[in-house]
């Protein structure tokens, strides 16, 4: 057997013992990452060990929904007859708890005449759409693609 | 606070954050993206605004 077919028959067996190493992607795992992610800004982060990640994602998330709030937007309702309503209140949607937290206490009614309200809801749609950016990073963290 | 370029500011300071700490792992490299991101917003912005500038509402 010469050196050459040696060599690669050793690289072939180095890689099949690496790939019956490699991690399982665990799909619970990834899916509560996502889900926690989502329930809490930086929840997913925090729960798969990245604290400095999930910290400024908790502070600079819900910061952002709370300045939405403070300029006046509006959290848009679920109206399916305004397909454009419907796809801001999804992206509200994306802020997790503290949207329920605003629904709650009737926060989000918005004021159309005020100045400010455009640029309110835009900081809260944004806010939910980078939630759930967050959320597929910490899916993806999760699942070790990242 | 009603400025548009302050709250286009802040806007643009948030978001950069947030996307410079998710694409980013080392801070450096997390400073250059997010300063990076930041100027191209407010830059952005301001020459959109020159252009529109004939365009009545």
């Amino acid at each position: 057997m010469g050196r050459k077919s040696r060599d690669s028959r050793r690289a072939r067996v180095a890689e099949r013992q690496g790939a019956s190493q490699a991690p399982v992607p665990d799909g619970t795992r990834a899916a509560t990452a996502a889900f926690l992610g989502w329930l809490i800004p930086g929840g997913g982060h925090f729960w798969l060990g990245r604290s400095q990640k999930g910290l400024v994602f908790a502070i600079t998330i819900p910061l952002m929904f709370v300045i939405g709030l403070a300029l006046e937007g509006t959290l848009a309702p679920f109206d399916p007859s305004r397909p454009l309503v419907f796809l801001a209140a999804f992206a509200d949607l994306g802020n997790g708890v503290p949207y329920m937290l605003a629904s709650l206490a009737g926060l989000g009614e918005g004021r159309v005449v005020a100045p400010t309200w455009e640029h309110g809801n835009t900081f809260l749609i944004v806010s939910g759409l980078l939630n759930m950016l967050v959320c597929l990073d910490a899916f993806d963290v999760a699942v070790g693609r990242k | 606070m009603s400025s548009h370029f302050l709250l286009l500011v802040l806007f643009a300071a948030l978001v950069s954050v947030v996307f410079a700490v998710l694409q980013k792992d080392e801070p450096k490299e997390q400073l250059r993206f997010g300063g990076l991101i930041f100027a191209g917003f407010v830059a952005t912005a301001v020459v959109l605004g020159w252009v529109f500038l004939p365009f009545p509402l």
